[in-house]
């Protein structure tokens, strides 16, 4: 119908087109907005790890690394040949794999696109943007004990 | 005969389905030197149903959780009689599927297919190559080893660096912060129901427009199919073409049974990621390039350069039917052409070089 002269500028058609247009947008939204949400897993609160034994000193040999659990995360803890123990994040900044300690490199690699690290946590070459997040090490004994935000 | 003629008249009666019949009977499939190429989209559904087949079989074993999943793949493969060979057979038959479906796109592409009006053809079979690489992603982690755990954690990542919607696509994928045993059955729900549903709808849009618009018949090839006698859909085309199938059923036996495919070692998402790594064969170009990329390029991150450089490319791939304006008029275009070749030069000899070694 159309709009009455002198009246309102809106007939009773598009009215009720309006109402049923909106009608249905909110159900819609109402039937999406539980699924949008569900889909997104709900935090799991977790104690922040900070510190962790990290490794042996009397399993870890010269010239080796080895990867261990940080929290969810992994880390790696690498002897230089010359003695020194260091620790990283093992998460390659380039794409998110996990790195490993090359002895025939002398340094850290990895595997996934032939990123290269050195030993202070440096990107070297490849394609990784960024240096890994370098770990406090400290030694109690045999104990290798790792700490975050050093 | 007497009971099936009775059926087939019970169901005509009730369905009118003698007009389908004389439409099949009447259907012809025209005949030029590259005729060839109408063989292989029916190749690729006919892995799709082996995937389909083979994967309900796999089903009844297989558990998808990180603690039961490459244990249950591992009994399928060595205790379950032919387990060995239904796995394989899933595994060998989606690689075909890939295959057959590439070979399919670059022949639609260059023979100029895409043009008007077939777009819509174009844009739901594009679809459809992008759900049957999200199978093979999703399929890959389920066995739940350390190079499909890797694959994983890399390819999610990706999605990670798509703008503002990244971090939460990486939640929605891994089901956490993590590559994690939540991550493994969300992909399995992607894998078994998410894109199948997906697929049948858009398999069948594709399917409908084919059989409603025909067999596109390139303007520089129409001269040759007017005057060379075209085939009868029923029986001449569907034979043949089942010959393909056999050919390629041929292949895939072959392929299960001499190279059963490897189950490699369980994932631990605490060990590093094993040298030589490597995703599918399919993903093989973009893994090199994004190897070529140097960490920085003016500033800007490489990977986020390579990432992008390839989602413009799949956008400009998509569009081609809207992008070629010569297409529409029946006219091929030197540069898209040219294009499609450069695109298959650069797959394939990425690919090859990949498997040669010459990245590393």
């Amino acid at each position: 119908m159309d709009p009455v002269p002198g009246k309102s500028g809106i007939s009773r058609k598009s009215f009720v087109n309006w109402l049923l247009g909106t009608s249905l947008g909110a159900t819609l939204a109402a039937a999406l907005y539980p699924v949008f949400r569900f889909v997104i897993p709900p935090e799991v609160a977790e104690a922040p790890v900070n510190r962790v034994l990290a490794a042996k000193l009397s399993e870890l040999p010269l010239n080796a690394g080895k990867v261990f659990r940080f929290g969810s995360k992994p880390g790696i803890v690498v002897r230089t040949a010359t003695g020194e123990v260091r620790a990283f994040s093992a998460v390659c900044t380039h794409l998110n794999c996990t790195v490993q300690y090359r002895p025939d490199f002398q340094h850290v690699w990895c595997a996934c696109h032939n990123g290269h690290y050195d030993l202070q946590g440096k990107n070297l070459s490849g394609p990784p943007p960024r240096p890994l997040e370098v770990y406090k090490v400290d030694i109690a004994g045999d104990d290798v004990y790792v700490t975050k935000g050093a | 005969m007497r009971l099936l003629d009775t059926l087939w008249k019970a169901l005509d009666e009730r369905l009118e389905l003698a007009p389908l019949v004389e439409f099949a009977t009447h259907k012809e499939v025209p005949q030029h030197r590259h005729s060839w190429a109408y063989y292989f989209g029916g190749l690729t559904l006919f892995f799709f149903a082996v995937q389909v087949a083979t994967g309900i079989l796999l089903l009844l074993y297989y558990r998808p959780t990180a603690e039961a999943a490459f244990e249950s793949v591992q009994f399928i493969v060595t205790r379950v009689p032919f387990g060995w060979l239904v796995r394989s057979v899933h595994s060998w038959s989606a690689n075909l599927m890939i295959l057959a479906a590439f070979v399919h796109m670059f022949s639609v592409y260059l023979l100029g297919s895409y043009a008007k009006p077939r777009e819509l053809t174009w844009w739901s079979g594009f679809l459809l190559l992008g759900l049957a690489m999200g199978f093979g992603f999703s399929g890959y982690l389920l066995p739940w080893n350390e190079l499909s755990f890797f694959a994983t954690r890399i390819g999610t990542d990706m999605t990670s660096k798509v703008p503002l919607a990244g971090p939460w696509l990486l939640t929605f994928l891994r089901g956490g912060e993590e590559v994690t045993g939540a991550t493994l059955t969300r992909f399995f729900g992607f894998h078994v129901a998410v894109l199948p549903m997906l697929s049948a709808g858009l398999l069948g849009l594709h399917l409908g427009l084919i059989q409603r618009q025909g067999m596109h018949v390139p303007g520089h090839l129409a001269e040759e199919a007017r005057t060379r006698k075209p085939l009868r859909f029923l029986p001449n085309f569907v034979l043949r073409e089942g010959v393909v199938w056999l050919f390629g059923l041929a292949v895939l036996a072959a392929l299960a049974a001499f190279f059963p495919w490897e189950l490699g070692n369980k994932a631990d998402p605490f060990a590093s990621a094993p040298a030589g790594i490597k995703p599918e064969w399919y993903f093989l170009f973009m893994f090199e390039a994004l190897k070529l990329i140097p960490a920085t390029v003016l500033g800007i991150e490489g990977e986020l350069i390579g990432l992008g450089a390839f989602a413009v490319g799949g956008l400009v791939w998509f569009l081609v039917p809207v992008l070629d304006r010569a297409s529409a008029h029946g006219r091929r275009s030197r540069l898209f052409l040219a294009l499609g070749w450069g695109v298959l030069a650069y797959l394939v000899s990425f690919t090859v070089l990949s498997f040669l070694g010459a990245f590393q």
